[in-house]
């Protein structure tokens, strides 16, 4: 197998046995990217000497006989973290040369556990959009077949981990943008419980839905990664003090006995052939021993309706601070989708408008947490599809905000509620990638992980990739 | 076609975001489409609910006031544009 497709377990341990080297490594990600990016177009920035500067410090410290959990392993990074000394422009032309003096919580973190950055991964502009069409730099192309969209908003990061650019990627998902393009892309997405992820440093999209997750090959790798990044940030008051378990330790207690939960909402409309692998999938799941039991969650239809209430007026007040006098160009760089969203949310924030959306939009909201707390009374976790469609052709649905929106109607859900959810490759259609996502109760990431560990083992889908072996 | 209205060019005054004079029908239409389809949570009884502004169920989050090694002046302002004695220069926005 070419080292760039490794998982980060199996690259651990061969950089530990020493059958290669950190440089190695980072240098079959950073010709992938050479090969392949021109078509992609994941990454918006390359920091290859960097990337080599920083392997071969990796390589001197494991010959130093250090262990750190990443040590010499190389990731990407959503073009929305900051990174210190390196360019980040959330895709969009208003930071075009912004260059941040600092770096996201997340990204020392990562830093601190030996990961090598190799680039910074193009996106939906400032994480607006489910197919990766909206980016001020071009859009991403799916590397399973260059016709159709990888999702998004977090579509650079989760190509560069399908094909092999980087072993893992970071990603933010507000209303689906971890767990869409995983599912599109044949990978695992985590989108953690809100508040377990630090977001400090990372440009805010909305900030009572922006969860900070990631993209990997594996499940194992998932619960890795999450094993660095969580935890209470003194930067982020909205990281409670929560416990940061070991997340890799019950993922070898299968899932017999398990009470996952279907809900009816969530299969409604969904498309025959979805709900013909999503079948398969509730099949294996009782297989390795879970008890499928349908539910119900009243209030599903009225999630996008909520999101998109809740979610422009958070946007509308974000982007207010871009006014291109600090850094930046001014609010004319702004792109066609940011503009859509800032004129929806200042327009039901305004007098008069905000008791009939903004306000109503949070009372729907609090009923829709209870439609999970109450499922949760009857089952441990929730399975579903990701995507109530197959991925879709490039310039499909680019001309119909509402229709691109609706995308995101199994994911938003989550996001309002604040719990954990993790996409798991579930099969292909068509050649095209499929995924199911696993949601629990908040800080459940542990079991997730299990569940997801488990399914996975089963099944195997992720050892397809896009180019041969 | 729909049955309310919005006013483009005063949310985007509001926004500070300047249009295109081929984009204000564009968005007025889409964001119409839009909020006709929000129009659903009408149907929703809310009476008794509370609302839901944050998910973490944490208040007050205080820490010790202390200081901390933080940006230097000049590190803030590498990337504006205009800046004069340390501080970032903007435009008047009084008449004398």
């Amino acid at each position: 197998m070419k080292l760039n497709n490794l998982t980060i377990k199996k690259a651990m341990q061969g950089l530990k046995d020493r059958q290669y080297s950190s440089v190695e490594l980072v240098t079959a990600c950073l010709d992938q990217i050479r090969m392949r990016n021109q078509n992609l177009n994941a990454f918006i920035t390359v920091c290859e000497d960097k990337a080599l500067e920083q392997a071969k410090q990796a390589d001197v410290l494991i010959k130093d006989g250090q262990d750190l959990p990443l040590l010499g392993i190389p990731i990407a990074a959503k073009d929305i973290f900051s990174t210190k000394g390196v360019k980040t422009t959330a895709a969009s032309k208003v930071l075009d040369s912004y260059i941040p003096p600092y770096d996201a919580t997340v990204i020392s973190k990562l830093k601190n556990a030996g990961a090598v950055i190799v680039g910074k991964t193009n996106l939906d502009a400032w994480a607006h959009g489910s197919s990766g069409e909206n980016s001020d730099f071009g859009a991403v192309k799916n590397p399973w077949n260059e016709e159709y969209v990888p999702g998004g908003s977090s579509s650079g990061s989760a190509v560069s981990v399908t094909s092999g650019m980087a072993l893992a990627a970071t990603g933010t998902d507000t209303g689906g943008s971890i767990r869409l393009p995983a599912s599109f892309t044949n990978i695992v997405g985590l989108k953690p419980t809100y508040g377990r992820v630090s977001r400090y440093g990372i440009i805010a999209m909305a900030s009572s839905l922006d969860c900070v997750g990631h993209f990997t090959k594996t499940v194992e790798d998932s619960a890795l990664f999450l094993n660095v990044t969580a935890g209470k940030d003194s930067f982020d008051a909205t990281t409670p003090p929560e416990i940061v378990p070991d997340y890799l330790k019950s993922l070898p207690n299968g899932i017999n006995g398990l009470r996952i939960g279907v809900p009816k909402e969530y299969i409604e409309g969904i498309e025959p052939e979805i709900f013909n692998n999503f079948k398969s999938s509730l099949k294996i799941l009782g297989k390795l021993g879970a008890e499928i039991i349908n539910i119900s969650l009243p209030n599903t239809e009225y999630g996008i309706a909520v999101y998109y209430i809740i979610q422009p007026a958070e946007v509308s007040s974000n982007l207010a601070r871009f006014d291109g006098i600090r850094y930046g160009n001014d609010r004319a760089s702004f792109g066609n989708e940011a503009k859509r969203r800032i004129m929806l949310g200042t327009f039901t924030l305004s007098v008069g408008y905000y008791d009939a959306y903004y306000k109503k939009a949070m009372k729907v909201r609090t009923l829709i947490i209870q439609d999970f707390e109450n499922a949760y009374k009857k089952v441990d976790a929730i399975v579903s599809p990701v995507s109530p469609t197959v991925v879709w052709k490039i310039g499909e649905k680019v001309n119909d905000p509402l229709k691109m929106y609706l995308s995101d109607v199994l994911t938003v859900n989550c996001n309002l509620a604040g719990i954990p959810g993790l996409s798991v490759p579930s099969g292909f259609i068509q050649g095209l990638p499929v995924g199911i996502q696993f949601l629990g109760p908040k800080f459940s990431e542990e079991l997730l992980f299990r569940i997801g560990h488990t399914f996975e083992q089963e099944t195997r889908f992720f050892e397809k990739t896009p180019y041969e072996l | 076609m729909y049955s309310m209205k919005i006013d483009v060019l005063h949310i985007a005054k509001l926004a500070s975001l300047p249009l295109k004079d081929d984009q204000i029908q564009k968005y007025e239409e889409q964001l119409l489409e839009i909020l006709e389809y929000i129009e659903k949570l009408k149907k929703v009884n809310t009476d008794k609910v509370h609302e839901t502004s944050q998910v973490t169920n944490l208040e007050n989050v205080t820490r010790e006031d202390s200081t901390a090694p933080s940006l230097s002046p000049d590190q803030a302002l590498t990337n504006t544009k205009s800046q004069q004695n340390g501080s970032f220069k903007v435009k008047a926005i009084l008449e004398q």
